[in-house]
């Protein structure tokens, strides 16, 4: 066994992984890791960034935009706990990636020495799993279990929390061999039984409705799904994170539900008798209030709930086939068992939802879904759509219609601002011919605006669309429809209530070096987007002033009922 | 309702705080946690009884969380398993010449041993199930308990069935 640096080990464990970008910073006890990598800097591409948030979130949008690991470092105290966000991110939306931090050194760990901070502990609740490397042969199977844990089974990150001492010191790089973790076996075949039962209730089911989550996405399903829906010939409605695991153009979608969703999808999910859970788990923006949701209402309803997680199933909704396993595999069985059925009333009924209230806006001045409409057209609906959090975020699930997994990408379970500019620039990384929009609100922008000059030195020819409506608008927006207008902490104009002047987003990018364009009106949006779109030697800002107090609807208000939707803006109570 | 949960783990560092932290952050009431050393040393085993609150599925849940912790290898429920349960106490109770004899009596119908003898005190160490560790406490109350330790309910499954 040769013996060598702990940071060069570290980086032949990397490379042995496939891992060719690194996202993180330097900093005082990660120095051993930057020393070794000077040297092989035509093996790994280290994307500096600007703050260690953003080498989350790059990592994140890596990960999320290619199915593969994805990799952020950061040194200890400070900058590891400046990944957090971005970690709890990944946790929530299952997406594996794996961070490195440095630690101070082993003999003074818990002597609160100089940038010390307890980080595995502090990400302990938001990390499949992590460890703290105290000694030097732990070093090589630790690291290979982290990539083995991130990427198996329910996907998530993993903290690899290395001391000085460690990556500077000598370390026995062992041969491949992942040593057994007793404790972690995930299933990925379907019982066989289960299966059978699954398909006698889809066989007797009068209204079937299939609902899917990002499983469908991690697992890589897409196509047993289509096969499954196009058997059963019933609608299809999907979450945030399922969008593009079914085509969203393809007949039988009913487009998201939720909170947010189609009125059809919320209808549908409300009068359904069977509904087909695929990697999702039924969280509170999708049942609404859940004493009244499904099974929970009416006992005839039954759920199939399929998933690689069993404490997502049952966790919040009385399922009658539970199937713990791969989404692809078990569709894989499914699909032999299922028996083709002809579509009748419910989908008839369905259809007739999605006719009678499609998703709208008035077309007056400048407004949001209008422009993510002409990102569309001017995209061929080829790109890949990221988003930060708020408002925006759901137009462009409602208004981008996606037709292939891996190409929406938004924060979904964690809901973090800041999330979509540093996730584009990850998943244009990973892409680098590929056309990668970033829709962004005023305010989300400014949480990771620091990573222009990530993206001005990197060359990637992100375009990142601010939807500015001067305000943090999803909850000016609660504030509108539930709290009487009462406008509280969500203003972000100038003191004369003015938008454009702090800051100016165009400028602010003219200032990175990167191009900045204003759109105030309709018309000049789709020349503003061929002018982004053409520049591929870098980032650009372009700082659309939309409709300043628009609503996103259909809206569920939390806690209520599929059925409370709202369409549009209730009128004033006299 | 009370339920004796039993989970073998890999014997490393932070587990138990793993632990601990999944209990706490998911809102399950720990009633006690004992933890010690397996029949094989790379793993440890832990009693764990909590409450249900009524809310019998709470039971699966924390058995399905616990599973998803990677160093926790298996995880039983002991509801209606056949168990054999001790609990370890230690009581320091306050005597004079009247009542140490009473308290040495008392202890001896538990079967329990007094393990020091100081001035104006005796430690009382009592097994056996929680309610009789209870029992005597509620006995040696009107002598003046000065200290209690418990080590919480360890138990094991009767026969050849595993815990």
């Amino acid at each position: 066994m040769p013996t060598m640096k702990g940071a060069d080990a570290l980086l032949d464990i990397l490379k042995e992984e496939n891992v060719e970008v690194i996202f993180g910073i330097s900093g005082g006890n990660v120095i051993p890791i930057c020393d070794a990598l000077y040297d092989r800097l035509d093996e790994f591409h280290f994307v500096l960034t600007r703050h260690e948030q953003g080498a989350a979130f790059m990592a994140n949008g890596y990960a999320r935009s290619t199915g593969r690991v994805g990799v952020c470092m950061a040194t200890s105290g400070p900058g590891a706990t400046n990944l957090v966000t971005g970690i709890a991110d990944a946790y929530m939306d299952s997406v594996p990636i794996v961070a490195i931090t440095g630690q101070v050194r082993t003999p003074v760990i818990g002597k609160d020495a100089f940038q010390e901070a307890d980080v595995t502990g502090i990400t302990m609740p938001i990390t499949k799993h992590n460890y703290l490397v105290k000694h030097a042969e732990d070093l090589c199977p630790t690291l290979r279990h982290a990539f083995y844990i991130a990427k198996t089974g329910r996907p998530g990150p993993v903290l690899v929390d290395l001391p000085f001492d460690i990556t500077a010191g000598p370390v026995e790089f062992t041969e491949r061999c992942l040593g057994k973790l007793p404790g972690y076996s995930p299933t990925y075949k379907g019982h066989v039984k289960m299966i059978r039962q699954a398909g006698k209730v889809m066989a007797q089911a009068k209204r079937p409705l299939i609902y899917f989550g990002g499983g469908v996405i991690s697992s890589g399903a897409s196509e047993e799904l289509l096969k499954l829906a196009e058997t059963l010939k019933c609608p299809v409605t999907n979450t945030l994170l399922g969008k593009g695991g079914f085509p969203d153009t393809h007949p039988q979608s009913l487009g998201m539900l939720g909170m947010h969703g189609t009125y059809a999808a919320n209808m549908a999910i409300s009068e359904a008798d069977l509904i087909i859970a695929l990697g999702a788990r039924f969280d509170d923006r999708i049942t609404g209030r859940l004493d009244v949701f499904g099974p929970h209402r009416d006992p005839n309803v039954k759920v199939i709930h399929i998933d690689i997680d069993p404490a997502e199933i049952g966790k919040s909704v009385r399922t009658a086939v539970p199937i713990v396993g791969d989404v692809k595999n078990v569709l894989g069985q499914l699909n032999e068992v299922v028996q083709p059925r002809q579509p009748g009333e419910w989908e008839e009924q369905c259809y007739a939802w999605r006719q009678e209230h499609p998703l709208t806006y008035e077309r007056d001045g400048l407004k949001p879904q209008y422009v993510i409409e002409q990102v569309y057209e001017v995209t061929k609906g080829q790109a890949i759509l990221v988003t930060d959090v708020g408002q925006h975020q759901m137009w462009a699930a409602q208004y981008y219609k996606c037709d292939r997994p891996r190409q929406f990408l938004s924060s979904g379970g964690l809901g973090a601002m800041g999330f979509g500019f540093p996730a584009a620039i990850g998943a244009q990384i990973a892409h680098p011919d590929a056309t990668v929009v970033d829709i962004a609100g005023d305010g989300s922008i400014q949480m990771n605006i620091q990573e222009l000059a990530t993206a001005v030195y990197e060359r990637v020819p992100v375009v990142i669309c601010i939807m500015n409506n001067g305000f943090l608008g999803m909850v000016r927006q609660w504030q509108d429809l539930l709290y009487d207008r009462r406008y509280s902490a969500v203003d972000l104009r100038d003191r004369q209530r003015q938008r454009g002047t702090c800051p100016d987003f165009a400028r602010v990018a003219e200032a990175y070096c990167a191009q900045g364009i204003r759109v105030t009106k309709p018309e000049e949006v789709r020349p503003a987007l061929e002018k982004a779109l053409q520049r591929r030697e870098g980032p650009t800002f372009i700082d659309f002033w939309v409709e300043e107090e628009e609503n996103v609807f259909p809206m569920i208000p939390a806690g209520r009922t599929h059925k409370e939707i709202l369409l549009r803006r209730p009128e004033a109570q006299p | 309702m009370k339920h004796t949960i039993s989970a073998l783990v890999e014997h490393k560092p932070g587990v138990l705080a793993r632990v601990a932290g999944l209990f706490a952050r998911r809102g399950y009431n720990i009633d006690s946690l004992a933890v010690g050393t397996s029949e094989r040393p790379e793993f440890a085993r832990m009693t764990i009884v909590v409450e249900d609150e009524g809310d019998r599925t709470i039971l699966e849940q924390i058995s399905k969380q616990l599973y998803k912790l990677i160093d926790v290898v298996k995880v039983f429920n002991h509801t209606v398993d056949p168990i054999v349960e001790r609990e370890l106490a230690l009581v320091k109770v306050a005597v004079n010449s009247q009542t140490r004899p009473d308290v040495m009596q008392i202890a001896a119908i538990f079967r329990a041993n007094i393990v020091d003898v100081g001035e104006g005190t005796l430690i009382v160490e009592v097994s056996g199930t929680t309610e009789k560790v209870d029992a005597l406490l509620r006995l040696l109350e009107q002598y003046g308990v000065q200290e209690v330790v418990r080590t919480g309910r360890i138990v094991l499954v009767r026969g050849k069935k595993g815990t």
